[in-house]
Protein backbone atom coordinates (compact mmCIF):
# COMPACT_ATOMS: atom_id res chain seq x y z
CA UNK A 1 0.00 0.00 0.00
CA UNK A 2 1.38 3.40 -0.99
CA UNK A 3 1.70 5.84 1.88
CA UNK A 4 0.14 9.16 0.99
CA UNK A 5 0.34 12.50 2.73
CA UNK A 6 -3.25 13.15 1.69
CA UNK A 7 -5.96 10.75 0.60
CA UNK A 8 -9.29 12.34 -0.22
CA UNK A 9 -12.30 10.27 -1.23
CA UNK A 10 -15.59 11.69 -2.44
CA UNK A 11 -15.31 14.69 -0.14
CA UNK A 12 -18.08 17.30 -0.31
CA UNK A 13 -18.99 20.46 1.53
CA UNK A 14 -22.33 22.22 1.40
CA UNK A 15 -23.42 25.38 3.18
CA UNK A 16 -27.17 24.87 3.20
CA UNK A 17 -28.19 24.75 -0.44
CA UNK A 18 -24.89 26.10 -1.70
CA UNK A 19 -22.33 23.54 -2.80
CA UNK A 20 -18.78 24.66 -2.04
CA UNK A 21 -17.16 21.56 -3.56
CA UNK A 22 -18.57 18.19 -4.43
CA UNK A 23 -17.36 14.61 -4.77
CA UNK A 24 -13.67 15.47 -4.71
CA UNK A 25 -11.14 12.60 -4.71
CA UNK A 26 -7.37 12.72 -5.07
CA UNK A 27 -4.16 11.61 -3.42
CA UNK A 28 -0.96 13.49 -2.68
CA UNK A 29 2.30 11.65 -2.08
CA UNK A 30 4.89 12.58 0.52
CA UNK A 31 7.39 15.04 -0.92
CA UNK A 32 5.04 16.04 -3.71
CA UNK A 33 4.08 19.61 -4.63
CA UNK A 34 0.43 19.40 -5.58
CA UNK A 35 -1.25 22.34 -7.30
CA UNK A 36 -4.92 22.95 -6.68
CA UNK A 37 -6.23 25.24 -9.39
CA UNK A 38 -9.57 26.80 -10.03
CA UNK A 39 -11.36 30.09 -10.57
CA UNK A 40 -12.53 32.29 -7.70
CA UNK A 41 -15.36 30.56 -5.82
CA UNK A 42 -14.37 27.11 -7.11
CA UNK A 43 -14.02 25.76 -3.57
CA UNK A 44 -10.22 25.71 -3.25
CA UNK A 45 -9.98 27.53 0.08
CA UNK A 46 -12.94 25.63 1.48
CA UNK A 47 -11.22 22.36 0.54
CA UNK A 48 -8.07 23.46 2.38
CA UNK A 49 -10.06 24.54 5.43
CA UNK A 50 -11.91 21.22 5.42
CA UNK A 51 -8.70 19.20 5.24
CA UNK A 52 -7.28 21.45 7.96
CA UNK A 53 -10.28 20.60 10.21
CA UNK A 54 -11.39 24.21 10.40
CA UNK A 55 -14.70 23.25 8.87
CA UNK A 56 -16.53 19.93 8.80
CA UNK A 57 -17.05 17.99 5.59
CA UNK A 58 -20.66 17.30 4.60
CA UNK A 59 -19.77 13.86 3.21
CA UNK A 60 -16.82 11.79 2.11
CA UNK A 61 -13.61 10.79 3.85
CA UNK A 62 -10.00 11.88 3.98
CA UNK A 63 -6.75 10.89 5.62
CA UNK A 64 -4.53 13.86 6.38
CA UNK A 65 -0.90 13.18 7.32
CA UNK A 66 -1.87 9.63 8.26
CA UNK A 67 -4.81 10.62 10.48
CA UNK A 68 -8.47 10.11 9.47
CA UNK A 69 -10.29 13.40 9.07
CA UNK A 70 -12.78 13.93 11.90
CA UNK A 71 -13.64 16.59 14.45
CA UNK A 72 -12.21 14.41 17.23
CA UNK A 73 -8.88 14.17 15.41
CA UNK A 74 -8.79 17.91 14.74
CA UNK A 75 -6.05 18.86 17.22
CA UNK A 76 -3.89 15.87 16.18
CA UNK A 77 -4.22 16.71 12.48
CA UNK A 78 -3.60 20.39 13.07
CA UNK A 79 -0.42 19.60 14.99
CA UNK A 80 0.95 17.68 11.95
CA UNK A 81 0.06 20.16 9.22
CA UNK A 82 0.36 23.88 8.57
CA UNK A 83 -1.82 26.20 6.58
CA UNK A 84 -0.63 29.53 5.30
CA UNK A 85 -3.83 31.46 4.58
CA UNK A 86 -4.13 33.95 1.75
CA UNK A 87 -3.81 36.83 4.20
CA UNK A 88 -0.68 36.54 6.39
CA UNK A 89 -2.69 37.35 9.56
CA UNK A 90 0.26 38.57 11.61
CA UNK A 91 -0.01 40.53 14.85
CA UNK A 92 1.19 43.82 13.48
CA UNK A 93 2.12 45.43 16.82
CA UNK A 94 4.30 42.45 17.71
CA UNK A 95 7.76 41.79 16.34
CA UNK A 96 8.54 38.93 13.97
CA UNK A 97 10.11 37.04 16.88
CA UNK A 98 7.11 37.63 19.18
CA UNK A 99 4.73 36.42 16.47
CA UNK A 100 6.72 33.24 15.99
CA UNK A 101 7.15 32.69 19.75
CA UNK A 102 3.39 32.85 20.15
CA UNK A 103 2.86 30.17 17.51
CA UNK A 104 5.72 28.04 18.82
CA UNK A 105 3.79 28.07 22.11
CA UNK A 106 0.56 27.13 20.37
CA UNK A 107 2.32 24.13 18.81
CA UNK A 108 4.03 23.36 22.17
CA UNK A 109 7.35 23.04 20.38
CA UNK A 110 10.54 21.91 22.06
CA UNK A 111 13.66 23.90 21.24
CA UNK A 112 11.48 26.87 20.50
CA UNK A 113 14.35 29.25 19.79
CA UNK A 114 16.14 26.81 17.49
CA UNK A 115 12.98 26.16 15.49
CA UNK A 116 12.30 29.85 15.10
CA UNK A 117 15.87 30.50 13.96
CA UNK A 118 15.66 27.69 11.39
CA UNK A 119 12.28 28.91 10.10
CA UNK A 120 13.58 32.48 9.77
CA UNK A 121 16.69 31.28 7.96
CA UNK A 122 14.52 29.23 5.59
CA UNK A 123 12.72 32.39 4.49
CA UNK A 124 15.84 34.59 4.59
CA UNK A 125 14.57 36.72 7.47
CA UNK A 126 17.09 35.87 10.16
CA UNK A 127 18.15 39.51 10.44
CA UNK A 128 14.58 40.85 10.75
CA UNK A 129 13.51 38.99 13.91
CA UNK A 130 13.27 42.19 15.94
CA UNK A 131 11.26 44.16 13.38
CA UNK A 132 7.67 45.03 14.15
CA UNK A 133 5.45 43.19 11.66
CA UNK A 134 3.41 46.30 10.94
CA UNK A 135 6.53 47.94 9.53
CA UNK A 136 7.22 45.15 7.03
CA UNK A 137 6.29 45.20 3.34
CA UNK A 138 3.56 42.87 2.07
CA UNK A 139 6.14 40.51 0.61
CA UNK A 140 8.09 40.33 3.87
CA UNK A 141 4.89 39.70 5.84
CA UNK A 142 4.16 36.81 3.51
CA UNK A 143 7.61 35.43 4.26
CA UNK A 144 6.99 35.74 8.01
CA UNK A 145 3.72 33.86 7.51
CA UNK A 146 5.64 31.16 5.65
CA UNK A 147 8.18 30.96 8.49
CA UNK A 148 5.28 30.60 10.92
CA UNK A 149 3.88 27.75 8.79
CA UNK A 150 7.25 25.98 8.86
CA UNK A 151 7.66 26.17 12.65
CA UNK A 152 6.12 22.77 13.39
CA UNK A 153 7.95 21.02 10.54
CA UNK A 154 4.61 20.03 8.97
CA UNK A 155 3.96 16.72 7.21
CA UNK A 156 1.77 18.68 4.79
CA UNK A 157 2.10 22.39 4.16
CA UNK A 158 -1.00 24.02 2.69
CA UNK A 159 -0.28 27.29 0.90
CA UNK A 160 -3.45 29.17 0.01
CA UNK A 161 -2.77 31.68 -2.77
CA UNK A 162 0.69 32.50 -1.40
CA UNK A 163 1.43 35.18 -3.99
CA UNK A 164 -1.96 36.83 -4.02
CA UNK A 165 -1.57 40.60 -4.07
CA UNK A 166 2.21 40.51 -4.29
CA UNK A 167 4.20 42.44 -6.88
CA UNK A 168 6.29 40.43 -9.38
CA UNK A 169 9.50 40.72 -7.35
CA UNK A 170 7.87 39.58 -4.11
CA UNK A 171 6.06 36.80 -6.01
CA UNK A 172 9.37 35.61 -7.44
CA UNK A 173 10.85 35.51 -3.94
CA UNK A 174 7.95 33.41 -2.68
CA UNK A 175 8.32 31.11 -5.70
CA UNK A 176 12.01 30.66 -4.90
CA UNK A 177 11.14 29.81 -1.30
CA UNK A 178 8.56 27.24 -2.40
CA UNK A 179 11.13 25.86 -4.84
CA UNK A 180 13.65 25.42 -2.03
CA UNK A 181 11.01 23.68 0.13
CA UNK A 182 10.27 21.38 -2.80
CA UNK A 183 13.97 20.51 -3.02
CA UNK A 184 13.95 19.73 0.70
CA UNK A 185 11.11 17.24 0.11
CA UNK A 186 8.37 19.16 1.93
CA UNK A 187 4.88 18.04 0.88
CA UNK A 188 3.08 21.12 -0.37
CA UNK A 189 -0.56 21.59 -1.27
CA UNK A 190 -0.61 24.81 -3.27
CA UNK A 191 -3.88 26.49 -4.15
CA UNK A 192 -3.57 29.14 -6.78
CA UNK A 193 -5.19 30.60 -9.82
CA UNK A 194 -1.81 31.63 -11.18
CA UNK A 195 -1.23 28.98 -13.78
CA UNK A 196 2.39 29.78 -14.51
CA UNK A 197 3.03 29.39 -10.79
CA UNK A 198 1.48 25.92 -10.76
CA UNK A 199 3.22 24.84 -13.96
CA UNK A 200 6.58 25.95 -12.63
CA UNK A 201 6.32 24.62 -9.08
CA UNK A 202 4.02 21.60 -9.05
CA UNK A 203 4.67 17.94 -9.77
CA UNK A 204 0.96 17.41 -10.33
CA UNK A 205 -2.07 19.65 -10.48
CA UNK A 206 -5.80 19.27 -9.99
CA UNK A 207 -8.34 21.58 -11.54
CA UNK A 208 -11.38 22.25 -9.41
CA UNK A 209 -14.54 24.03 -10.39
CA UNK A 210 -16.82 22.88 -7.56
CA UNK A 211 -16.19 19.36 -8.83
CA UNK A 212 -12.74 18.06 -9.63
CA UNK A 213 -12.23 18.27 -13.38
CA UNK A 214 -8.77 16.80 -13.90
CA UNK A 215 -5.81 15.54 -11.90
CA UNK A 216 -2.38 14.80 -13.30
CA UNK A 217 0.99 16.11 -14.37
CA UNK A 218 0.68 19.26 -16.46
CA UNK A 219 1.92 17.41 -19.59
CA UNK A 220 -0.54 14.57 -18.97
CA UNK A 221 -3.41 17.04 -18.73
CA UNK A 222 -2.39 18.61 -22.02
CA UNK A 223 -2.42 15.21 -23.68
CA UNK A 224 -5.76 14.31 -22.13
CA UNK A 225 -7.40 17.47 -23.29
CA UNK A 226 -5.76 18.36 -26.56
CA UNK A 227 -5.04 16.12 -29.54
CA UNK A 228 -1.44 16.32 -30.67
CA UNK A 229 -0.85 18.60 -33.60
CA UNK A 230 1.79 20.18 -35.82
CA UNK A 231 1.96 23.86 -36.68
CA UNK A 232 3.26 24.45 -40.20
CA UNK A 233 4.37 27.90 -41.38
CA UNK A 234 4.83 28.44 -45.12
CA UNK A 235 5.95 31.43 -47.12
CA UNK A 236 2.75 31.15 -49.20
CA UNK A 237 -0.39 29.01 -48.92
CA UNK A 238 -0.55 25.73 -50.87
CA UNK A 239 -2.42 25.80 -54.18
CA UNK A 240 -4.25 22.58 -53.35
CA UNK A 241 -3.82 21.79 -49.64
CA UNK A 242 -6.35 18.98 -49.76
CA UNK A 243 -4.26 17.11 -52.31
CA UNK A 244 -1.02 17.52 -50.32
CA UNK A 245 -2.14 17.23 -46.68
CA UNK A 246 -5.12 14.94 -47.23
CA UNK A 247 -2.92 12.39 -48.98
CA UNK A 248 -0.71 11.84 -45.92
CA UNK A 249 -1.86 8.84 -43.84
CA UNK A 250 -0.16 10.31 -40.71
CA UNK A 251 -2.40 13.40 -40.85
CA UNK A 252 -5.84 12.92 -39.30
CA UNK A 253 -7.15 16.38 -40.05
CA UNK A 254 -6.04 19.90 -40.86
CA UNK A 255 -7.15 23.50 -40.83
CA UNK A 256 -5.70 26.64 -42.37
CA UNK A 257 -4.32 29.35 -40.06
CA UNK A 258 -3.17 32.90 -40.93
CA UNK A 259 0.45 31.76 -41.15
CA UNK A 260 0.00 28.24 -42.51
CA UNK A 261 -1.74 25.09 -41.32
CA UNK A 262 -2.41 23.17 -38.10
CA UNK A 263 -2.45 19.42 -38.60
CA UNK A 264 -3.93 16.92 -36.18
CA UNK A 265 -1.63 13.92 -35.90
CA UNK A 266 -1.32 10.93 -33.61
CA UNK A 267 2.46 10.65 -33.85
CA UNK A 268 4.23 13.98 -34.50
CA UNK A 269 7.64 12.27 -34.77
CA UNK A 270 6.47 10.18 -37.75
CA UNK A 271 4.24 12.78 -39.30
CA UNK A 272 6.74 15.66 -39.39
CA UNK A 273 9.30 14.07 -41.80
CA UNK A 274 6.57 12.78 -44.09
CA UNK A 275 4.94 16.18 -44.09
CA UNK A 276 8.22 17.92 -44.90
CA UNK A 277 8.80 15.63 -47.87
CA UNK A 278 5.28 16.16 -49.17
CA UNK A 279 5.53 19.95 -48.84
CA UNK A 280 8.89 20.05 -50.63
CA UNK A 281 7.49 17.85 -53.39
CA UNK A 282 4.56 20.27 -53.72
CA UNK A 283 7.01 23.18 -54.14
CA UNK A 284 6.14 24.89 -50.85
CA UNK A 285 8.67 27.11 -49.04
CA UNK A 286 8.71 25.80 -45.47
CA UNK A 287 9.42 28.31 -42.71
CA UNK A 288 8.85 25.95 -39.79
CA UNK A 289 7.24 22.72 -38.67
CA UNK A 290 6.75 22.35 -34.95
CA UNK A 291 4.62 20.41 -32.54
CA UNK A 292 1.90 22.63 -31.09
CA UNK A 293 2.47 23.54 -27.45
CA UNK A 294 -0.49 23.90 -25.12
CA UNK A 295 0.19 25.57 -21.83
CA UNK A 296 -1.49 24.70 -18.55
CA UNK A 297 -3.43 27.90 -19.11
CA UNK A 298 -4.89 26.42 -22.31
CA UNK A 299 -5.93 23.31 -20.38
CA UNK A 300 -7.44 25.39 -17.61
CA UNK A 301 -9.32 27.74 -19.93
CA UNK A 302 -10.62 24.85 -22.01
CA UNK A 303 -12.08 23.20 -18.90
CA UNK A 304 -13.52 26.36 -17.42
CA UNK A 305 -15.01 27.33 -20.79
CA UNK A 306 -16.62 23.89 -20.99
CA UNK A 307 -18.17 24.49 -17.57
CA UNK A 308 -19.43 27.92 -18.57
CA UNK A 309 -20.96 26.49 -21.74
CA UNK A 310 -22.53 23.60 -19.84
CA UNK A 311 -24.10 26.02 -17.36
CA UNK A 312 -25.46 28.28 -20.08
CA UNK A 313 -27.14 25.34 -21.87
CA UNK B 1 -4.95 15.89 23.89
CA UNK B 2 -5.58 17.42 27.31
CA UNK B 3 -5.87 21.07 28.25
CA UNK B 4 -2.53 22.80 27.75
CA UNK B 5 -1.56 25.77 29.91
CA UNK B 6 1.35 26.36 27.52
CA UNK B 7 -1.06 27.11 24.69
CA UNK B 8 -3.35 29.21 26.91
CA UNK B 9 -0.23 30.99 28.17
CA UNK B 10 0.92 31.71 24.60
CA UNK B 11 -2.38 33.49 23.95
CA UNK B 12 -2.15 35.36 27.28
CA UNK B 13 1.42 36.51 26.63
CA UNK B 14 0.59 37.61 23.09
CA UNK B 15 -2.38 39.61 24.36
CA UNK B 16 -0.32 41.34 27.05
CA UNK B 17 2.40 42.18 24.50
CA UNK B 18 -0.28 43.56 22.21
CA UNK B 19 -1.84 45.72 24.98
CA UNK B 20 1.57 47.11 25.85
CA UNK B 21 1.92 48.54 22.34
CA UNK B 22 -1.69 49.67 21.96
CA UNK B 23 -2.20 53.20 23.20
CA UNK B 24 -5.97 52.86 23.04
CA UNK B 25 -6.02 49.88 25.39
CA UNK B 26 -3.50 51.44 27.76
CA UNK B 27 -5.45 54.72 27.72
CA UNK B 28 -8.77 53.01 28.43
CA UNK B 29 -7.32 50.91 31.22
CA UNK B 30 -5.64 53.94 32.78
CA UNK B 31 -8.68 56.20 32.47
CA UNK B 32 -10.99 53.85 34.37
CA UNK B 33 -8.95 53.80 37.61
CA UNK B 34 -8.42 57.56 37.40
CA UNK B 35 -12.18 58.04 37.21
CA UNK B 36 -13.10 55.40 39.74
CA UNK B 37 -10.67 56.61 42.36
CA UNK B 38 -11.82 60.22 41.99
CA UNK B 39 -15.53 59.58 42.50
CA UNK B 40 -15.14 57.46 45.66
CA UNK B 41 -12.80 60.11 47.08
CA UNK B 42 -15.42 62.79 46.49
CA UNK B 43 -17.98 60.61 48.30
CA UNK B 44 -15.53 59.99 51.13
CA UNK B 45 -14.78 63.65 51.69
CA UNK B 46 -18.45 64.55 51.21
CA UNK B 47 -19.18 62.15 54.05
CA UNK B 48 -16.42 63.85 56.06
CA UNK B 49 -17.90 67.28 55.46
CA UNK B 50 -21.56 66.49 55.89
CA UNK B 51 -21.22 64.03 58.74
CA UNK B 52 -24.54 62.32 58.05
CA UNK B 53 -25.75 59.60 55.70
CA UNK B 54 -22.27 58.12 56.14
CA UNK B 55 -23.34 54.65 55.13
CA UNK B 56 -24.87 55.92 51.85
CA UNK B 57 -21.66 57.76 50.94
CA UNK B 58 -19.51 54.76 51.76
CA UNK B 59 -21.90 52.51 49.88
CA UNK B 60 -21.66 54.76 46.82
CA UNK B 61 -17.86 54.90 47.10
CA UNK B 62 -17.56 51.15 47.16
CA UNK B 63 -20.12 50.71 44.40
CA UNK B 64 -18.03 52.96 42.13
CA UNK B 65 -15.11 50.62 42.68
CA UNK B 66 -17.20 47.59 41.78
CA UNK B 67 -17.88 49.23 38.44
CA UNK B 68 -14.15 48.80 37.63
CA UNK B 69 -14.22 44.99 37.21
CA UNK B 70 -17.30 45.35 35.01
CA UNK B 71 -16.11 48.13 32.72
CA UNK B 72 -12.35 47.54 32.39
CA UNK B 73 -12.52 44.03 30.86
CA UNK B 74 -15.64 44.68 28.77
CA UNK B 75 -13.94 46.45 25.89
CA UNK B 76 -10.98 44.07 25.59
CA UNK B 77 -13.02 40.91 25.94
CA UNK B 78 -15.58 42.16 23.44
CA UNK B 79 -12.71 42.71 21.01
CA UNK B 80 -11.07 39.35 21.71
CA UNK B 81 -12.64 37.23 18.97
CA UNK B 82 -14.33 39.59 16.53
CA UNK B 83 -11.31 41.90 16.61
CA UNK B 84 -8.95 39.09 15.66
CA UNK B 85 -11.38 38.04 12.98
CA UNK B 86 -11.48 41.56 11.53
CA UNK B 87 -7.67 41.74 11.55
CA UNK B 88 -7.38 38.35 9.84
CA UNK B 89 -5.36 36.92 12.73
CA UNK B 90 -7.98 34.48 13.99
CA UNK B 91 -7.66 31.88 11.24
CA UNK B 92 -3.90 31.32 11.67
CA UNK B 93 -4.50 30.72 15.40
CA UNK B 94 -7.41 28.34 14.80
CA UNK B 95 -5.26 26.38 12.34
CA UNK B 96 -2.93 25.40 15.20
CA UNK B 97 -3.77 22.51 17.57
CA UNK B 98 -5.18 24.96 20.14
CA UNK B 99 -8.44 23.82 21.71
CA UNK B 100 -11.24 26.28 22.11
CA UNK B 101 -11.03 26.06 25.92
CA UNK B 102 -7.33 26.97 25.78
CA UNK B 103 -8.00 29.89 23.44
CA UNK B 104 -10.84 31.17 25.62
CA UNK B 105 -8.92 30.83 28.89
CA UNK B 106 -5.94 32.64 27.37
CA UNK B 107 -8.18 35.46 26.19
CA UNK B 108 -10.08 35.60 29.49
CA UNK B 109 -6.91 35.73 31.58
CA UNK B 110 -5.58 38.54 29.40
CA UNK B 111 -8.60 40.61 30.42
CA UNK B 112 -8.81 39.26 33.98
CA UNK B 113 -5.25 39.86 35.18
CA UNK B 114 -5.04 43.60 34.41
CA UNK B 115 -8.58 44.10 35.69
CA UNK B 116 -7.79 42.50 39.01
CA UNK B 117 -4.54 44.46 39.36
CA UNK B 118 -6.32 47.74 38.61
CA UNK B 119 -9.38 47.05 40.78
CA UNK B 120 -7.44 45.91 43.86
CA UNK B 121 -4.91 48.73 43.47
CA UNK B 122 -7.70 51.32 43.36
CA UNK B 123 -9.35 49.72 46.39
CA UNK B 124 -6.03 49.72 48.24
CA UNK B 125 -5.51 53.41 47.44
CA UNK B 126 -9.04 54.12 48.63
CA UNK B 127 -8.49 52.31 51.92
CA UNK B 128 -5.15 54.07 52.42
CA UNK B 129 -6.68 57.48 51.70
CA UNK B 130 -9.55 56.73 54.07
CA UNK B 131 -7.13 55.67 56.80
CA UNK B 132 -5.05 58.81 56.36
CA UNK B 133 -7.64 61.52 55.74
CA UNK B 134 -11.14 60.34 56.68
CA UNK B 135 -12.89 60.79 60.01
CA UNK B 136 -12.44 57.73 62.31
CA UNK B 137 -16.20 57.18 62.24
CA UNK B 138 -16.07 56.81 58.49
CA UNK B 139 -13.06 54.53 58.64
CA UNK B 140 -14.76 52.26 61.14
CA UNK B 141 -17.93 52.30 59.01
CA UNK B 142 -15.90 51.13 56.00
CA UNK B 143 -14.58 48.17 57.93
CA UNK B 144 -17.92 47.45 59.59
CA UNK B 145 -20.31 44.96 58.06
CA UNK B 146 -19.47 43.19 54.82
CA UNK B 147 -18.13 46.10 52.71
CA UNK B 148 -14.52 44.91 52.46
CA UNK B 149 -15.53 41.27 52.04
CA UNK B 150 -17.95 42.21 49.25
CA UNK B 151 -15.21 44.19 47.50
CA UNK B 152 -12.63 41.43 47.73
CA UNK B 153 -14.99 38.62 46.78
CA UNK B 154 -17.07 40.24 44.11
CA UNK B 155 -14.31 42.04 42.21
CA UNK B 156 -12.94 38.88 40.48
CA UNK B 157 -16.40 37.36 40.13
CA UNK B 158 -17.85 40.44 38.48
CA UNK B 159 -14.81 40.60 36.22
CA UNK B 160 -15.36 36.94 35.32
CA UNK B 161 -18.97 37.61 34.42
CA UNK B 162 -18.09 40.70 32.34
CA UNK B 163 -15.33 38.79 30.54
CA UNK B 164 -17.50 35.81 29.58
CA UNK B 165 -20.32 38.09 28.45
CA UNK B 166 -17.80 40.06 26.39
CA UNK B 167 -16.23 36.99 24.80
CA UNK B 168 -19.65 35.44 24.13
CA UNK B 169 -20.81 38.60 22.37
CA UNK B 170 -17.49 38.80 20.53
CA UNK B 171 -17.72 35.20 19.31
CA UNK B 172 -21.16 35.90 17.86
CA UNK B 173 -20.60 39.41 16.48
CA UNK B 174 -19.42 40.58 13.13
CA UNK B 175 -18.65 44.14 14.21
CA UNK B 176 -16.28 45.26 16.96
CA UNK B 177 -18.23 48.40 17.93
CA UNK B 178 -21.51 46.55 18.28
CA UNK B 179 -19.75 43.86 20.31
CA UNK B 180 -18.30 46.41 22.72
CA UNK B 181 -21.64 48.15 23.27
CA UNK B 182 -23.50 44.88 23.82
CA UNK B 183 -20.78 43.64 26.10
CA UNK B 184 -21.04 46.64 28.44
CA UNK B 185 -24.84 46.28 28.54
CA UNK B 186 -24.63 42.56 29.27
CA UNK B 187 -22.18 43.11 32.12
CA UNK B 188 -24.44 45.40 34.13
CA UNK B 189 -27.15 43.08 35.64
CA UNK B 190 -25.06 41.71 38.57
CA UNK B 191 -24.20 45.28 39.50
CA UNK B 192 -27.84 45.98 40.28
CA UNK B 193 -27.78 43.44 43.10
CA UNK B 194 -24.50 44.83 44.37
CA UNK B 195 -25.86 48.37 44.25
CA UNK B 196 -28.68 47.29 46.55
CA UNK B 197 -26.16 45.68 48.91
CA UNK B 198 -23.73 48.62 48.86
CA UNK B 199 -26.47 51.15 49.52
CA UNK B 200 -27.78 49.01 52.38
CA UNK B 201 -31.14 48.50 50.66
CA UNK B 202 -30.44 44.82 51.21
CA UNK B 203 -28.55 44.09 54.40
CA UNK B 204 -26.34 41.08 53.91
CA UNK B 205 -24.69 38.95 56.52
CA UNK B 206 -21.28 37.45 55.89
CA UNK B 207 -22.93 34.11 55.19
CA UNK B 208 -25.27 35.62 52.62
CA UNK B 209 -22.39 37.49 50.97
CA UNK B 210 -20.47 34.23 50.70
CA UNK B 211 -23.53 32.44 49.34
CA UNK B 212 -24.07 35.15 46.72
CA UNK B 213 -20.39 34.95 45.78
CA UNK B 214 -20.65 31.18 45.41
CA UNK B 215 -23.71 31.63 43.21
CA UNK B 216 -21.90 34.16 41.04
CA UNK B 217 -18.91 31.84 40.78
CA UNK B 218 -21.19 29.02 39.63
CA UNK B 219 -22.71 31.38 37.07
CA UNK B 220 -19.20 32.32 35.87
CA UNK B 221 -18.28 28.66 35.42
CA UNK B 222 -21.50 27.96 33.56
CA UNK B 223 -20.86 31.02 31.41
CA UNK B 224 -17.41 29.66 30.53
CA UNK B 225 -18.90 26.32 29.45
CA UNK B 226 -21.60 28.11 27.46
CA UNK B 227 -19.05 30.32 25.71
CA UNK B 228 -16.88 27.28 24.93
CA UNK B 229 -19.91 25.52 23.46
CA UNK B 230 -20.81 28.46 21.24
CA UNK B 231 -17.22 28.87 20.02
CA UNK B 232 -17.61 27.38 16.56
CA UNK B 233 -14.48 27.33 14.39
CA UNK B 234 -16.46 26.88 11.20
CA UNK B 235 -18.74 29.83 11.80
CA UNK B 236 -15.83 31.99 12.91
CA UNK B 237 -13.81 31.19 9.80
CA UNK B 238 -16.57 31.21 7.18
CA UNK B 239 -19.22 33.36 8.79
CA UNK B 240 -21.78 30.61 8.19
CA UNK B 241 -22.55 27.21 9.66
CA UNK B 242 -22.80 24.30 7.22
Amino acid sequence: MVDHALTVERLSKRFGERVAFDDVSFEVGYGEVFGFLGPNGAGKTTTVRTLGTLIAASSGTAIVAGIPLSEKNGPAIRSRISIMPESPGLYLRLTVMENLQCFAGLYRLDDCRGRIDRALRAVNLADRAGDQCGALSKGLRQRVALARALLNDPAVLFLDEPTSGLDPVASREVHELIGSLRERGVTIFLTTHRLEEAERLCHRVAILNTTLRLVGRPDELREQLFRRSLDVRLRAPLDDPKAVLGALPEVEGWEQTPSGYTLTVSAPDLAAPALARALVAAGADILSIAESHHSLEDVYLELIDEDVEAKSR
Amino acid sequence: MSFSWIRAGAILLKELQDYRRNRFVIGTMAAAPALFITLPMIQLFAANAIGRNVSVHIGLSLLYMLVIPVTVPSAVSAYSVVGEREQGTLEPVLITPIRREEFLIGKALAAFVPTLVIAYTVFGVFLAAAALFAHPVIVSAIYAGTHVLVQLLFTPLLAGWAIWVGIAVSARSTDVRAAQQLSVLGSVPPLILLALISLNVITVSTALALALAAALMAIDLLAWRAVAAMFDRERLVTGIRG
